[in-house]
């Protein structure tokens, strides 16, 4: 699935300071009953959004117009659970290019990069730091520049490095994805069967 | 020659490339699907305009949406048929075999690939599912993908993987009475968190582990991956070799003789080194059940819910947070707890042996007025032997009904929800919020532990029945 360059970017952030959020909130799995890659937003983290009548719960973050970015911090081990890439598609189709946290589950982490979603790990401290800026000022922005590995607080200029493996680096920044590849490596798989 | 782990042996003989700067090219044995993770990757393929490269080496089969009653009726949530039929639809177009609902082998992905002898020493498994960790009971590395790693393997029968780290859990000693292969996952998952495998492969080895049959090695290994581990393994002896033999797709005569030659080589050479070794000793572990939301919430069924005490900040909400949606407390004493259903089946426990277990257990006994149990077995292969041993009566002597195969209430993506705020001592493997329907509450435990809940319409030591 082709999804857009990501070079770099400048934007708020919604927090939610939840630990373990796992890919059943992120998305319930009721909602993966289609077929199509197709309005997962809708229903990212809906049993969280959402009362039983449909209405949204006023204190949820996604839920208060405060809060806007495209740019999502959680608590520490985020996206643990099963392997649903709905929850990638869910989080990307609502608007998030960046999830910020001290943790990520291993599953989560490889589809957020196949999916488009720069997954940035920062230490617990600076996550901390994330989560006060955002208190202290729902405005504040971030920048996330993927080209130097770097997460700062734009007000404060208090940055931090992250990691990527140097291929996947490659696929965000031109928005390719790990098929292209493997399509173009026909002939040595074929050599590697007949050993 | 350098000293290797079983997973070093695996991994290496199936790298087609290394990626410079980047994962490993990794070959790709079997791949299994089914109906949820499949139809977006289907539909990206067309959209390239690429082929399955290697359809006889995949295999279908639809258990997440079916329902497990009247089977033999066309499925009525519109959404759900339409899953179950597009796979089918894309198998028939790329010529892959699917074990449809109601057909001979149909049942869980991971209980059908182990009961054909599909899963083999030695093999690299995938499937979109994670819990596709469960066939590294039989020494293969196995484990779950995302859609669009389903897309890869489907066009290239190759994954693009980072090599993970090693872990070594070794159990060791003799299980008390009433001592499970699911309790020693959730005893060591209690240990190390939900979290604390992440970044790494384990392999379970010691003599506890080797005391245990091919379904408790499943068990074992379909959890590993609630400690945050890619999967778990566990080294193939002549327990694996026993039950593979003779199966439908095992190798046979002298292909037999050449593959039993090449499954002996797998095994840690001696003195091998990992990144983390954790050592547990069998006596220790008693009968578990969890408490809260994640898998690592787990405690000796003896025991009180442990206080927040020496939590803080965010840790403590998140408990707190946990307990809430519960409706327990800090403290409380587990056993007693009322419980309201009872869900004996999934990828984890939806074996004959479970079966037999939670049968032995409940013969002659009575089961709870105020109890709903579902009983689901992982596949029609076992349905059928439940059939065949008699146990269907014991089970319908005890007010127990049999339903037909699926996944059914570990995700509860059919019919099969439990009802907000009811407690359900389940043998699947996740106690996630919501995740057996909307506002659900669940309690992991054996199914033996299931049986005496069942039976006392309360949290019950199973041991307190057994002599
Ligand atoms: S039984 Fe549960 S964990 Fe196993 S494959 Fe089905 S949904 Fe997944």
């Amino acid at each position: 699935m082709a999804y857009d360059k990501f070079t770099t970017l400048t934007s708020q952030a919604v927090p939610l300071p939840i630990e373990n959020i796992d890919t059943d909130q992120i998305i319930p799995a009721r909602f993966l009953k289609a077929v199509e890659r197709k309005g997962f937003g809708d229903n990212l983290f809906r049993d969280w959004r959402y009362d039983k009548s449909n209405l949204p719960i006023a204190d949820f973050p996604l839920n208060q117009s405060k809060y806007s970015g495209k740019i999502l911090v959680g608590g520490k081990n985020f996206g643990s659970g099963s392997s649903r890439e709905h929850a990638a598609w869910a989080i990307y189709d609502y608007g998030f290019r960046v999830v910020v946290s001290s943790f990520f589950a291993d599953i989560f982490q490889g589809n957020a990069l196949n999916n488009g979603i720069l997954p940035v790990v920062v230490s617990p401290e600076f996550l901390e730091k994330i989560f006060a800026a955002i208190e202290a000022d729902q405005n504040t922005l971030f920048e996330v520049d993927l080209q130097k590995q770097k997460f700062t607080i734009c007000i404060t200029g208090e940055s931090t490095g992250f990691n990527i493996n140097p291929y996947k680096k490659h696929c965000m920044t031109h928005g390719l994805d790990d098929i292209d590849y493997l399509l173009s490596m026909k002939e040595e798989i074929a050599a590697f069967e007949k050993k | 020659m350098e000293a290797k782990t079983l997973f070093d042996k695996i991994w290496d003989s199936h790298v087609v490339k290394e990626v410079e700067g980047g994962p490993s090219v990794l070959y790709i044995d079997q791949h299994l699907i089914h109906e949820v993770t499949s139809p977006v990757a289907f539909l990206g393929l067309e959209k390239r305009g690429a082929k399955v490269l290697r359809p006889e080496k995949t295999v279908a089969t639809p258990d997440h949406n079916v329902p497990t009653i009247n089977q033999h009726l066309s499925i009525k949530d519109e959404m759900s048929r339409n899953q179950v039929e597009m796979l089918k639809r894309n198998c028939q177009t790329h010529g892959i075999v699917c074990h449809g609902l109601g057909s001979e082998g149909h049942g869980v992905v991971h209980i059908i690939g182990p009961e054909m002898g599909i899963t083999q020493p030695g093999m690299t498994i995938v499937c979109g599912d994670s819990h596709t960790s469960t066939h590294g009971a039989f020494g293969a590395i196995a484990f779950g993908i995302g859609t669009s790693e389903v897309e890869m393997v489907l066009a290239s029968q190759c994954i693009m993987q980072p090599k993970p780290k090693k872990m070594l859990i070794s159990v060791n000693g003799n299980l008390n009475k009433g001592v499970t292969a699911k309790d020693i996952a959730l005893y060591v998952i209690a240990q190390i968190s939900t979290s604390g495998g992440t970044g790494y492969f384990v392999e379970f080895a010691g003599t506890a582990i080797e005391s245990l049959s091919m379904e408790g090695r499943m068990t074992l290994c379909n959890m590993s991956i609630e400690c945050g581990a890619r999967g778990g393994m566990i080294a193939p002896d002549q327990t694996t070799f026993d039950y593979v033999k003779g199966r439908q797709f095992a190798p046979k005569g002298e292909d037999w003789d050449k593959a039993l030659a090449y499954w002996k080589t797998l095994k840690s050479d001696v003195g091998v080194s990992y990144d983390t070794v954790y050592t547990y000793d069998a006596a220790d572990i008693e009968p578990m059940i969890t408490f809260g939301t994640n898998p690592g919430m787990g405690i000796g069924i003896t025991h009180n819910i442990p206080n927040s005490n020496k939590l803080s900040g965010s840790d403590k909400l998140t408990y707190e947070k946990s307990l809430k949606y519960m409706g327990y407390s800090e403290g409380d004493q587990m056993v007693g707890k009322q419980i309201d259903y009872v869900f004996v089946g999934s990828c984890t426990n939806g074996r004959i042996e479970d079966f037999r277990n939670f049968a032995a257990f409940v013969k002659g006994k009575q089961k709870a007025a105020n109890v709903t149990a579902w009983i689901v077995p992982g596949s029609r292969a076992v349905e059928k032997q439940i059939i065949a041993e008699g146990l269907v009566e014991i089970l319908e002597a005890a007010g127990f009904e049999l339903r037909q195969p699926g996944c059914s209430a570990c995700l509860a993506m059919n019919d099969d929800k439990i009802p907000e705020g009811k407690y359900s001592v389940s043998t699947s493997n996740r106690n996630f919020e919501g995740r057996q329907g909307p506002g659900a509450r669940t309690l992991l435990a054996s199914p033996l532990t299931a049986a005496a809940a069942a039976i006392m319409g309360r949290i019950t030591d199973p041991r307190d029945f057994l002599d």
